[in-house]
C-alpha cells in the first residue's frame, strides 16, 4: 500500500492548478521522440510546433501537401500559395517537400507518420475518437482530413480539455458523438491529466491539480495509475 | 500542333461546360483555386453543376462565388463548414444545395483511381463511422477496409503556376494540392497558369503533371489574394 501511495503521490501535481493550453502543449511537445514524423492537425494542436526543440529533427507533415512546415507567417512573409491544414500562412524550413493530396494521404494511410495529435470532443476508454461532427440537428458536417489521419498515424493523440463546458467528462466509457475512428487513440493528454486509452479502463500517467481519486470520482471510467 | 490548346482568355477556356456536368474544382481553401476559371463559369452559364472540390468555398470569391451565383446543384467535399464558408451554409441550411462529405483522403484517392483505370479499391478510412452506413467492408489480414469507388469528372478547373506550351505543369508551394490528381481523373481538364512558357522551358524532371492529363490551357493574371488567417 506505501508502494501504491508513493507512485501516486509521483504522477500527481497538486501544488498547482490545471495546465493552460499552451502549458499542455509543452508537455506533448516533450514526448514527441526526436526525428519523428508528425502531424498537428488543426486547433490546438498546432501550438505543440511551439515548443519543439530546434534541434530535434521532428519534421512536420501538413495534409495540403507538405513535408517541413515551419513556424505561422506573418506580414510580408505571408505567401498565399503556403497554408497549413487550417488555412494559416506558414514559412517553409530547408529540406521541406511539396506533393498532391493523393500522396499526401497515402503517406498517412499508408502509416508512415509516427505521430498525430488531434482535437476531440469525446475519447473513448477503448480508444475511439469522436471529433468531426457534433450530430446535433442543422449542423453542418465537415470532416476533412480527421477520419484519415486517425486511422493513419502510428501513435495518434489527443489534446483536449478533460471536461466540457458543462463539466461533464470528455473521457467516456462510450461516445455519444458520431465517431471518427474505433480503436485508433493510444494516449490522451488534457489539462487535468494524460490517460494512456486502448483497454477496459485507462490508465492515468500525471496529473495536475487533482488527485488520481478525484479522477476516479468525476469519470465514469475505470481509471488505474501508473507513473509515466 | 499540340494536342492541348493554350487559349487567349479564361471564357474560351472553359466554354462548352453543360448544365449537370461534374466539375472537378482545385484548390484547398483559397491556395490553388482557379478563380479565373471559375468567374468565367459564372460568366458562361452552365448550371445544375456537381462540383467535387476539397472546401465548399470560402468568402464570396472562387466557388463561393459560383454557389452564389445559384449553379451548383451539389457540393462532394471533404470540408464544408469553415469560418468564412457563409455562402455554402446559408444553401445548405435552407435545402437549395445537396452535399456529400468524403474523407479527405478517400477524396484524393477517389479521383486518383479515376485517373489510373482503378475500378475501385479498399480504405480503412471511415470504418466504424457513420459514413460506413450501407456500405460494403471487407477484412483483409485481420483489418476492416471499406469499398470505394472512382470519382470522375467532366471537366476539371485547376490552377497551376507554370505551363509550357505543350501543357505540361508545375504548381507552387502548397497550392499544388488537388491539382494533379484532378487533372487525371477528367474528360477535359483545364488549367490557369500565371505564365505559359515555351515548349522546353520547364526541366522535364521538375514537371509535375505531364501533358498528356491536361487539355486546355489560359494564361491569368497573378491574383493576390487575402488568405484567412493571414495576421
Amino acid at each position: 500500500m506505501t508502494e501504491f501511495t508513493n507512485a501516486t503521490a509521483r504522477i500527481e501535481h497538486l501544488d498547482r492548478g490545471a495546465l493552460s493550453m499552451d502549458e499542455l502543449a509543452l508537455v506533448i511537445a516533450n514526448d514527441i521522440p526526436d526525428g519523428s514524423f508528425v502531424n498537428l492537425g488543426i486547433g490546438y494542436p498546432t501550438r505543440i510546433a511551439d515548443h519543439l526543440p530546434v534541434d530535434g529533427g521532428v519534421v512536420l507533415h501538413t495534409e495540403n501537401g507538405m513535408l517541413g512546415m515551419g513556424p505561422v507567417a506573418y506580414g510580408s512573409d505571408i505567401d498565399p500559395d503556403l497554408t497549413n491544414a487550417g488555412k494559416v500562412p506558414v514559412m517553409e524550413l530547408p529540406g521541406a517537400s511539396y506533393f498532391h493530396h493523393a500522396d499526401s494521404f497515402a503517406m498517412m494511410r499508408g502509416g508512415h507518420l509516427d505521430v498525430c495529435v488531434l482535437g476531440a470532443y469525446q475519447v473513448s476508454a477503448a480508444g475511439d475518437l469522436a471529433n468531426w461532427h457534433t450530430g446535433k440537428p442543422g449542423a453542418i458536417p465537415a470532416v476533412g482530413g480527421a477520419m484519415d489521419l486517425a486511422i493513419g498515424a502510428k501513435d495518434v493523440f489527443v489534446m483536449m480539455t478533460l471536461f466540457g463546458k458543462d463539466h461533464s467528462p470528455k473521457l467516456v466509457p462510450s461516445c455519444t458523438y458520431p465517431l471518427t475512428g474505433v480503436g485508433c487513440v493510444s494516449r490522451v493528454y488534457t489539462d487535468h491529466a494524460v490517460f494512456e486509452v486502448g483497454g477496459d479502463e485507462v490508465v492515468v500517467t500525471e496529473t495536475w491539480g487533482i488527485s488520481v481519486e478525484q479522477l476516479r470520482s468525476r469519470l465514469d471510467v475505470g481509471v488505474v495509475s501508473k507513473p509515466g | 500542333m499540340s494536342r492541348t490548346r493554350v487559349l487567349e482568355s479564361a471564357d474560351e477556356a472553359v466554354a462548352g461546360i453543360e448544365d449537370g456536368a461534374t466539375v472537378l474544382v482545385g484548390g484547398f481553401g483559397l491556395a490553388g483555386m482557379p478563380f479565373d476559371l471559375i468567374d468565367a463559369l459564372i460568366r458562361q452559364g452552365a448550371g445544375s453543376l456537381t462540383i467535387v472540390a476539397n472546401n465548399a468555398g470560402n468568402g464570396e470569391v472562387g466557388l463561393a462565388a459560383l454557389l452564389k451565383a445559384g449553379r451548383v446543384r451539389k457540393v462532394v467535399c471533404s470540408f464544408p463548414r469553415q469560418a468564412d464558408s457563409y455562402v455554402f451554409d446559408d444553401l445548405y441550411l435552407s435545402g437549395e444545395i445537396e452535399l456529400e462529405v468524403v474523407p479527405q483522403g478517400n477524396l484524393a484517392e477517389r479521383m486518383r483511381a479515376a485517373g489510373a483505370g482503378i475500378g475501385g479499391f479498399y480504405s480503412p478510412t471511415a470504418v466504424g463511422t457513420p459514413l460506413a452506413d450501407g456500405r460494403e467492408s471487407r477484412r483483409i489480414d485481420d483489418r476492416d477496409y471499406l469499398l470505394e469507388y472512382p470519382i470522375r469528372g467532366d471537366y476539371a478547373l485547376i490552377a497551376a503556376h507554370r505551363a509550357d506550351r505543350l501543357g505540361n505543369l508545375v504548381y507552387r508551394k502548397t497550392a499544388r494540392n488537388f491539382g494533379p490528381v484532378m487533372a487525371t481523373a477528367a474528360a477535359t481538364t483545364i488549367v490557369q497558369v500565371d505564365e505559359v512558357l515555351e515548349t522546353g522551358g520547364i526541366d522535364p524532371e521538375a514537371v509535375v503533371t505531364p501533358s498528356i492529363y491536361v487539355d486546355r490551357v489560359v494564361a491569368v493574371r497573378r491574383r493576390n489574394y487575402t488568405v484567412q488567417g493571414a495576421r
